[in-house]
This record gives C-alpha cells, structure tokens and sequence, in this order.
C-alpha cells in the first residue's frame, strides 16, 4: 500500500552563486508515535515519517532521520550554498509505503 | 452511594497512590534510555561541552509542538563541517528525536523543526565533527501540557 500527502517548500527561486540559502520544508503527516492508546486501551501503531532528503542537481545535501519525538505535519529547516542553477528535489520516506516528493528549481547568477 | 461503590472508589484511590509510587522510578530508567542511546552514539568517544547551541522555549504549554532549533559554530569548509547532529530527549519515552546529516554544502550548521516533548525535562544536541570529535550542547525546559499522554 502506497500513500502520498502534500508538501509545501519555501525558499528563493534565485540566488547568487554561494550565497547560503535556507529552506523550509514541511509535510502533511499526523506521525502518530505509537506511545498513544484509544480510549477503549487499544495502542494505536507507529506510522511516521522516517526519512527526508534534498538533493541538489541529484547530489544529496541534506539528509534527516526522523523519531516518534518530531511533532506532526514536520517542519524541518536547513541551509544550503547555492552552487549552480538548477532543481532541487526533496523526498520524503516513511512506514506504510508512504513517501512524497516536492521539487524547486533555482537561479544561481 | 452503596457500599459496593464505595469499595470499588477506593481501590482505585489504591491504585492511583501506587502509581505515584511507581513513576519516579521510570524518570529515573529514562534517563538511562537517554544515555544509552548518547552512548550508542559516540560509542564510548569523549564529548566535550561546547560549540553546539540548542534553544528550546524556557516554558512550553503544549508538548506536542515545541520549535527547536539547534546550531554549531563551525566554518563549515570541505576540511573543518559538521557531519550529523543527533537531538535527545531525556524525559521521552523514545529519547532519539532526529539526526540530521550535513555536508560542506551546507553552509551554515542551522536545523529548526518542530519536536514533541513528554515532560520537563533537559533536551541535548550532540555534533560529529568530520574529524571525529563530538560536541553538545544542552537546554532545559519546563512543559505544562505532555505530549503523548492524551487519549484519541
């Protein structure tokens, strides 16, 4: 079983070149922890999130592994230099077959 | 009320006093968890204090939503970066939050997101250097509202 949400990245559409830039990225998750129970005392499983990765021109810059301890819909905020013109790809990974891809493009002048 | 209800009232009183009983024993075992997984971490590795700021807001009403942002001094160049960051808890009953993995590419040593937090408790940020060494950096904090706890 395969599941998707949205996802929302925020960041400069260009940049100079090595200028540092800062991303926002942020899913639509409820990373349910698996610490919580129903009312009738059932344990509700675990399904987050596990894994985030950028990459830049398809060489990675960035990479998170997530816990039960990240809230819901994650929101993580990095740094990257922008080196060349060009996209930027941003997956996310997690239980239940689920994962989710956003893309950015940038102009590096 | 009849006597039956009134028996079973106060069992439950029991109960509750012997689970206040109980729970400072399992804070204490968190805090194991907490050096366990630092442990498994470094591997035995010496971290010195430093470098690593980690802020938390000093009061948090609601647990389930707390921004937490951690950064490392460092030039971030291809011979002196920041490799991962690992956030952990103490008083979570999972004390691994996130790690993060860095690059030169990078450019600045800055991560902010959003974490849960189940109790007060002391939140730590532990930095790998690209040449091996560790670095943390610690934050305290008081939470009002648990997450977790909460029943759906």
């Amino acid at each position: 079983m395969s599941k998707t949400s949205r996802t929302s990245i925020t960041m400069p559409s260009s940049a100079k070149k090595g200028a540092i830039i800062e991303i926002r990225a942020i899913a639509q998750h409820d990373m349910e922890s698996g610490f919580r129970y129903t009312e009738s005392g059932k344990l509700i499983p675990r399904d987050i999130i596990r894994t985030f990765t950028c990459s830049y021109n398809n060489v990675e810059v960035f990479k998170a592994d997530f816990y039960p301890g990240i809230g819901a819909n994650p929101l993580i905020t990095f740094t990257t230099i922008a080196s060349d013109s060009g996209m930027l790809e941003f997956k996310w990974l997690g239980d239940d077959g689920y994962e989710a891809v956003n893309q950015a493009r940038i102009t590096v002048s | 009320m009849t006597r039956r209800n009134w028996l079973k009232h106060i069992q439950k009183l029991g109960f509750i006093a012997l689970g206040s009983w109980i729970t400072p024993s399992l804070v204490f075992a968190k805090k194991e968890d907490a050096d366990e997984a630092i442990q498994k971490i470094t591997s035995g590795a010496k971290i010195q204090e430093g470098r690593v700021t980690l802020t938390i807001p000093p009061l948090v009403e609601n647990g389930n939503l707390v921004v937490l942002k951690v950064s490392v001094d460092s030039p971030m160049t291809a011979n002196d970066y920041v490799k991962t960051i690992h956030v952990i808890a103490e008083g979570n009953p999972l004390p691994s939050i996130f790690t993060a993995y860095l690059t030169p590419r990078s450019g600045t040593a800055n991560i902010t997101t959003r974490v849960r937090l189940a109790d007060s408790q002391r939140v730590w940020a532990i930095a790998q250097m690209n040449n091996g060494s560790f670095w943390q950096g610690s934050a305290e904090t008081l939470v009002t509202l648990s997450a977790c706890t909460e029943m759906v």
